[in-house]
């Protein structure tokens, strides 16, 4: 768990780059700092393991204030991810990997035993990348080694700068995939800074939007997405943020809710969806007129019913209207 | 062709004797200016302020020319009764590889990724450790190239010091032009660029080998 009590930073008088931050990082959750560039993200998160000082306030880790620690000691106990990997080219992979196991003064044995464990859980084979060097690896596969790099010595806390910044979008989508699945076996408390609202909504158990330092709302991202609390929060969003919501929603939810439409079994051009698959996609499916008929499977490949853009619109309007009357309501 | 094959072989071993001096002048005095330059260049990356006094001190070292300060050591030698021979020569070359040395590592240093550096010190390694094992490593090239400037650079001055008795290659050369002697001059030349060849393709083979291939790329 990670809170931030009143935390302020100031380059000089009349530059403030965070002013009065006051939340807390759930243990084992995902909160993503999102904002314009400018808005105090990054300052904020490299305030967690001092690369940034902080001028007023206390950042408490786990029961413990961060002034109160060594830097060195504090930096040790907290995973570190950035955008380039900052991978060092003239130490192998598993030099790389281990590099705080080796400061902590882990034994060999422990450190195989975690090399081999942590390339398992990124699916590469330890004894092929062993030895080889970052520069012999992918962007997609030198990112996925910051990202064990960072767990390597299992601290209980992550801060991640932009990590998949700097990958192409197909390459980064199937990343962020695999570290949710990562995150969903590992249930580390995470500080996950990026300016992507899709990453954002995709990776975060909770969005906080930030402008000029300040917070503009710290809320879940359907929350965020279906009730705005200012005007800065719903321009940030976009006027499409009701679609971007249906990305946090797939075709199970929507048929636990409203259920599918019956399959018509005389039209011939359709097409197939997984009931995992998200509405977003789905309703991009629809509009692209791609066949006359989207079909739903289940796991085991059934066909279980079709969906319709209708179907969709209604969802969306019992999520939206849903809970605006229960929020009423309480 | 005849006569260059009398001469070699009345010469021969004093060529290489010669060569093997200059080789020792050079080596001894490399060795001791990397002493003294790459601890410097590093410490310079912390301190902006003395970084640009003693490049600059350095620079002017360097345009000093060999002849005179082989000269400006005579009398200050003299004061310890060495005022010819191998030690005013040796720090008069180990002044010259000064500049090489400490501005390649400075500028190597001070040219590592600064997000390689920056993870590093996210990453909890300490000052001495983010040194020696990100640093230095991945600053090794260009400090290499450095070094291989003031050993080629040296190797050229040292024939100078022949004036000051310190032997080496130079005597060869100095002699031959007394004498009218071209085979001398020659010969003396040709051992000094041969020399010169041999020491950078070597520390160009060391280089190799202790880099990996991405921090060369």
């Amino acid at each position: 768990m990670i809170t931030f009590n009143q935390v302020t930073k100031k380059y000089s008088s009349e530059k403030t780059a965070v002013k009065n931050v006051d939340f807390t990082v759930d243990e084992g959750k995902i909160v993503v700092l999102l904002g314009p560039s400018g808005c105090g993200k990054t300052t904020l998160l490299r305030m967690v393991n001092r690369l940034e000082s902080i001028t007023e306030g206390s950042i408490v880790i786990d029961d413990e204030d961060s002034m109160d620690l060594d830097a060195i000691e504090l930096r040790r106990k907290i995973g570190y991810v950035i955008q380039s990997n900052g991978l060092f080219p003239n130490m192998t992979i598993e030099e790389n990997v281990m590099i705080v196991p080796d400061l902590l003064g882990w034994n060999k044995k422990k450190k195989t035993e975690r090399f081999t464990y942590l390339m398992k859980l990124i699916g590469l084979d330890p004894k092929i990348y062993k030895k080889r060097y970052p520069h012999e690896l992918s962007g997609g596969q030198q990112q996925r080694i910051g990202v064990v790099r960072a767990l390597a010595a299992d601290p209980p806390v992550m801060l991640m700068d932009e990590p998949f910044g700097a990958l192409d979008p197909i390459i980064r989508e199937k990343i962020q995939d695999e570290f949710l699945q990562i995150q969903r076996e590992v249930k580390k408390t995470i500080l996950f800074v990026s300016h992507d609202i899709d990453e954002a909504i995709k990776m975060a158990d909770k969005i906080m939007l930030l402008r000029d330092g300040e917070i503009m709302q710290y809320d879940t991202p359907s929350e965020m997405l279906t009730h705005p609390k200012n005007d800065f929060v719903n321009q940030f969003f976009g006027k499409d943020r009701a679609i971007k919501s249906l990305s946090l929603h797939t075709v199970k939810d929507l048929q636990e809710v409203i259920g599918l439409a019956e399959m018509d079994e005389s039209i011939y051009d359709t097409k197939t969806i997984n009931v995992n698959q998200d509405l977003r996609n789905t309703l991009s499916m629809l509009l692209n007129q791609e066949a006359d008929q989207v079909i739903v499977t289940n796991d085991e490949g059934k066909r279980i019913g079709s969906i319709t853009i209708d179907l969709v619109q209604k969802y969306l309007h019992f999520e939206i209207k849903g809970k605006l009357s229960v929020s009423q309501e309480g | 062709m005849e006569q260059w094959a009398r001469f070699l072989e009345i010469n021969a071993p004093r060529i290489l004797e010669l060569t093997l001096d200059h080789a020792v002048l050079v080596s001894l005095a490399i060795v001791v200016a990397l002493l003294i330059g790459v601890p410097l260049g590093i410490y310079l990356t912390t301190n902006e302020y003395l970084a640009g006094t003693v490049l600059q001190v350095a620079s002017v070292t360097l345009t000093i020319p060999s002849l005179a300060l082989f000269g400006i050591m005579i009398p200050i030698f003299s004061l310890i009764n060495k005022g010819i021979g191998f030690l005013p020569a040796f720090v008069a070359l180990v002044l010259y590889s000064q500049l090489p040395i400490i501005r390649n590592t400075y500028t190597a240093i001070k040219n590592v990724n600064p997000e390689m550096r920056d993870a590093a010190i996210g990453m909890g390694m300490k000052t001495h450790q983010r040194l020696w094992r990100v640093e230095i490593p991945n600053a090794m090239p260009v400090i290499m190239a450095g070094i291989r400037t003031a050993v080629v650079l040296n190797i050229g001055i040292a024939v100078i010091a022949a004036y000051i008795g310190a032997g080496g290659l130079g005597v060869l050369i100095t002699q031959g032009i007394s004498r009218g002697d071209n085979y001398l001059i020659i010969s003396g030349s040709l051992a000094v660029a041969l020399l010169a060849i041999i020491a950078d393709g070597l520390l160009l083979l060391i280089q190799k080998r202790f880099t990996t291939k991405a921090v060369v790329e």
